[in-house]
């Protein structure tokens, strides 16, 4: 039999070594599992804010893995307690290893003192959507939001996060904005470390 | 002008756009995760799974042949070859084998070593009917089905039920002949 017994066992999934991060997929393989996540998901909705819900819902499980992987991987298990580190770190390292690049931007919001922005001229997961007009103001980036508050919340920073289109001069398509708007808790806490 | 020779999987994989194998993964993950909580039973999950892969399927065949350069396959022992070879290093970046063909040619088992679906993954005891990587068999079944070949894709053995591989066991059921949509006297 061709390959018995390459693989080795293990008895609990917590035993395996982890990878190292370097394995690829071909990006088609991703946008079409992708694809496949927003039409089952489409399936299951009445209305474009529920089809958003539930995208974030997937991201969040995505981004909650993620933040425990690379913390283990790649901090030796040390996480971020302050404001600006963790979204330099969702903003680079989180970025940079689900993307293959760092985000684009990261700023501070203008009328509100709780709100960042992520911003990224093109999102991968919006690289083959398009959005039939009578879907209005739907984001696929919604998954994306999802996982930067599933690192967000596990990471101790609870946080509103939303994707928004922001169109751009001369551009065709619009880049996408990831509006986090943290918790009350968190300013207050980030005020008394100072 | 010569046909064009066909690239190898590794030769393909090389050239494509690639995404990190995590992103994939746990994005595969959250789906399963999902399907879990929406639907009753855990049958009913591997039904949605294979329904999904099809839905790949039958998309993903056209990336294939236009990227691949594979012409017309002779028989239904080159066709499998060729998804094992090329077809899952393309899209995946691993290699499959096949074996355990029956006297007729008409089934054989695919075999994998390496499957980026199932990182950090362990079915947990009231998921033991889950083929957590049925989306597979939905997407070879679904290609093959653009191809003129009607197929069954049944799991042998999953590395989550505690096998040491992954095989699939690729079984034809009819060659469709194939119909053009118009008559020649019109």
């Amino acid at each position: 039999m061709i390959g018995v017994g390459k693989i080795k066992q293990y008895s609990n999934v917590l035993d395996k070594p982890l990878t190292k991060g370097k394995q690829e997929v071909s990006l088609s393989a991703f946008a079409f599992l992708f694809s496949e996540l927003v039409q089952y998901n489409q399936t299951q909705v009445d209305n474009i804010g529920e089809l958003e819900r539930r995208l974030e819902d997937a991201g969040y499980a995505v981004g909650a893995r993620v933040l425990e992987l690379l913390c283990h991987r790649d901090k030796g298990n040390r996480r971020e307690t302050r404001l600006l580190n963790i979204l330099s770190f969702v903003h680079s390292t989180v970025w940079k290893v689900l993307f293959g690049k760092v985000a684009d931007s990261l700023e501070k919001g203008t009328e509100h003192e709780d709100e960042y922005m992520i911003s990224e001229k093109e999102l991968l997961v919006n690289k083959f959507i398009s959005i039939p007009k009578d879907m209005g103001t739907f984001n696929c980036g919604a998954f994306v939001a999802g996982i930067v508050r599933g690192v967000l919340d596990g990471a101790g920073f609870p946080a509103v996060v939303t994707a928004h289109f922001v169109p751009m001069e001369g551009q065709q398509r619009p880049r996408t904005t990831i509006l986090i708007k943290f918790a009350e808790e968190v300013l207050r806490r980030e005020a008394r470390l100072g | 002008m010569p046909p064009v020779a066909p690239r190898s999987g590794d030769a393909i994989f090389a050239n494509v756009e690639r995404v990190n194998a995590e992103l994939f993964t746990l994005t595969y993950g959250a789906i399963v995760r999902q399907l879990l909580t929406d639907l009753e039973e855990v049958e009913e999950v591997n039904e949605q799974l294979d329904q999904m892969g099809y839905n790949i399927g039958i998309r993903l065949i056209d990336e294939f042949l236009a990227k691949s350069n594979v012409s017309r396959c002779n028989d239904f022992r080159e066709t499998t070859d060729v998804i094992a070879k090329v077809g899952f290093k393309m899209f995946l970046g691993v290699t499959a084998s096949v074996t355990n063909w029956d006297a007729d040619g008409t089934c054989c088992s695919i075999v994998l070593e390496d499957n980026p679906l199932v990182d950090f993954v362990e079915l947990p005891d009231n998921c033991q009917g889950l083929y957590y990587c049925n989306i597979l068999s939905g997407v070879i079944r679904g290609a093959l089905d653009m191809v003129s070949m009607k197929t069954e894709v049944t799991w042998l053995r999953d590395v989550l039920r505690g096998d040491d591989v992954f095989e699939l066991q690729v079984k034809l059921l009819k060659h469709v002949p194939e119909e053009y949509p118009y008559k020649d006297d019109e």
